[in-house]
């Protein structure tokens, strides 16, 4: 993943349209932040190598 | 008939004990509880309901039925409480929020609740917690924040954290939590309680309001690890109202609690779990592993990885739950629980299913590591509970936010659902409770039970009534 791509600030403002959302002025650098930690996990968790065959963990029993 | 002994100090299975042989009435004991929570809830902040009349017509009905010398239930007259979360007939499950408390109240209890009031049980009330579970502080917007019985000036942690405030004050001996990323074992640890977050799928959730789906677990915290046990032991069994439940039987841990920690092998976790934390944290393990003679060490690969994917899926999951409310009420919402519900909806799809893929591969190397050892032995919290209001604090020389990493221990357990019990450990020169995680291999609560236990005996760990000055 190449992360340095990755732009919190525009990816929260885009999101936010896209979703109908409403983030007022006073939030929005706290749901950066958010969205900045998050990117964070995600990068680390992208960059673990993982065979293809590994299953997902939550497994619908019908 | 007048109590003999300060009922706030005795466990629950004492109290049972008690109430069977006549001793105390179940009257009496309720009424000695719903006094103590009057005294102490106005400084505290554990309780934001209090169920009086449905506790004091259950305590007459154990009473009565003594009176007719029909046999007691295990837990009979035992007074207990649950994070708000739970559903409690007749009263709208807030779930510490503002939107949740203007809905219908609950038109039966969770099943939990009737489990335990089935066996006797006496529910007191309903418990403050995080709003929607999505803490690790004990503060609350709505409710005001639960303040720590050992130091009002401190956090209990969160988000069951007017179940640990309400069991460390000695208001009620046990208590239900809910644990998705270390919401029992982080205020447990924070009020000097034990807690058990049994295995993913163990307990039956229905009738609980969900936070994240494929994370969330409920359990018992206590003041004594036979309690724990005990109730545990009580709510165990199938119920066709969980749909995620596991097939599972019921596996009885009371009776295997005098075993001890004899035969087990037990490792204390290296490598993430042996950094990112305060002297304490790791002061508190040592304590533990030498009253056990424990010198070997375990290994969970990629931890730190794992906690990263435990909270991006946490983050997505539970703000596709909140998602149309966070557009349409989100004035409404807890300030610290609104914006990462926000930055939630935004977390691309990608990186969830590589979490949950992660969280495979992770699940099968802890299997390994099991392979080799019986429990594992981990920090629950990186230090004692810090004081209210704080928001970052220095961990292995970087100033880091204070609420996510609350959970840097616990999130890698809780993660691939293994079961824990938190043991309080009261190191010298400190009034603070820390606490350390006992972890086991999927469905074998009764081990880490068993070595708490040995702890517990030894008076290596221990859970005093906080003592609450005016």
């Amino acid at each position: 993943m190449r992360n340095a791509e990755f732009d919190p600030a525009k990816h929260v403002d885009h999101m936010e349209h896209m979703l109908g959302l409403t983030i007022e002025d006073a939030w929005r650098p706290i749901v950066i932040a958010h969205m900045t930690a998050i990117a964070r996990a995600g990068n680390q968790v992208m960059n673990v190598a993982l065979v293809d065959e590994i299953e997902p963990a939550p497994v619908f029993l019908a | 008939m007048s109590a003999p002994v300060d009922l706030s100090l005795v466990t629950a299975s004492k109290i049972a004990a008690m109430v069977r042989s006549g001793e105390v009435s179940a009257t009496d004991v309720v009424r000695a509880a719903l006094e103590r929570v009057d005294a102490l809830n106005p400084i505290l902040n554990a309780f934001t309901d209090v169920t009086r009349a449905r506790a004091l017509e259950k305590a007459r009905a154990i009473d009565a039925m003594r009176a007719r010398r029909e046999e007691l239930p295990a837990f009979a007259g035992v007074p207990f409480a649950v994070k708000n979360l739970f559903d409690i007939t007749g009263l709208p499950t807030r779930a510490g929020s503002l939107i949740n408390r203007a809905h219908a109240p609950a038109g039966h209890d969770a099943t939990l609740v009737a489990r335990l009031a089935a066996a006797g049980g006496v529910l007191i009330g309903g418990l403050n917690m995080g709003e929607y579970a999505y803490d690790f502080t004990g503060e609350n917007a709505h409710d005001g924040n639960a303040l720590n019985p050992h130091d009002r000036t401190r956090m209990t942690g969160g988000s069951s954290s007017g179940a640990g405030g309400a069991v460390a004050a000695g208001m009620v001996p046990v208590a239900l939590g809910s644990d998705t990323n270390g919401s029992i074992r982080v205020p447990a640890s924070f009020c000097g309680v034990f807690g058990l977050k049994p295995t993913y799928g163990r307990l039956s959730r229905a009738r609980t309001y969900p936070f994240v789906a494929s994370l969330d677990h409920v359990g018992p915290m206590a003041r004594s690890v036979s309690d724990l046990a005990h109730s545990y032991d009580i709510m165990q069994g199938r119920d066709p109202l969980d749909s995620h439940q596991a097939e599972r039987p019921i596996e009885p841990t009371v009776p295997k609690l005098r075993a001890g920690a004899e035969g087990l092998r037990i490792g204390v976790l290296d490598d993430h779990f042996a950094q990112n934390g305060f002297p304490e944290a790791f002061a508190a393990v040592n304590v533990v592993a030498q009253a056990l003679g424990v010198t070997a060490t375990a290994h969970l690969p990629n931890a730190a990885d794992a906690r990263a994917a435990a909270f991006v899926i946490t983050a997505a999951e539970g703000a596709e739950l909140h998602l149309n409310r966070i557009r349409v009420r989100p004035q409404d919402y807890d300030p610290e629980t609104r914006d990462r519900f926000i930055a939630g909806a935004m977390v691309p799809a990608v990186w969830v299913q590589k979490a949950q893929k992660l969280r495979r591969w992770f699940s099968q190397a802890a299997a390994k590591a099991f392979e080799c050892h019986d429990v594992l032995l981990a920090p629950a919290t990186p230090c004692h509970a810090p004081l209210s209001g704080q928001k970052t604090l220095m961990l292995d020389g970087q100033e880091v936010a204070l609420r996510p990493n609350m959970g840097v221990f616990t999130q890698p357990i809780s993660f691939i659902g293994l079961p824990v019990v938190t043991v309080p450990v009261w190191l010298p020169d400190t009034h603070l409770p820390i606490g350390v995680q006992i972890i086991a291999a999927p469905w074998r609560e009764d081990r880490a039970l068993r070595v708490a236990a040995a702890l517990e005996a030894m008076g290596t760990v221990k859970s005093p009534v906080a003592a609450i000055g005016a």
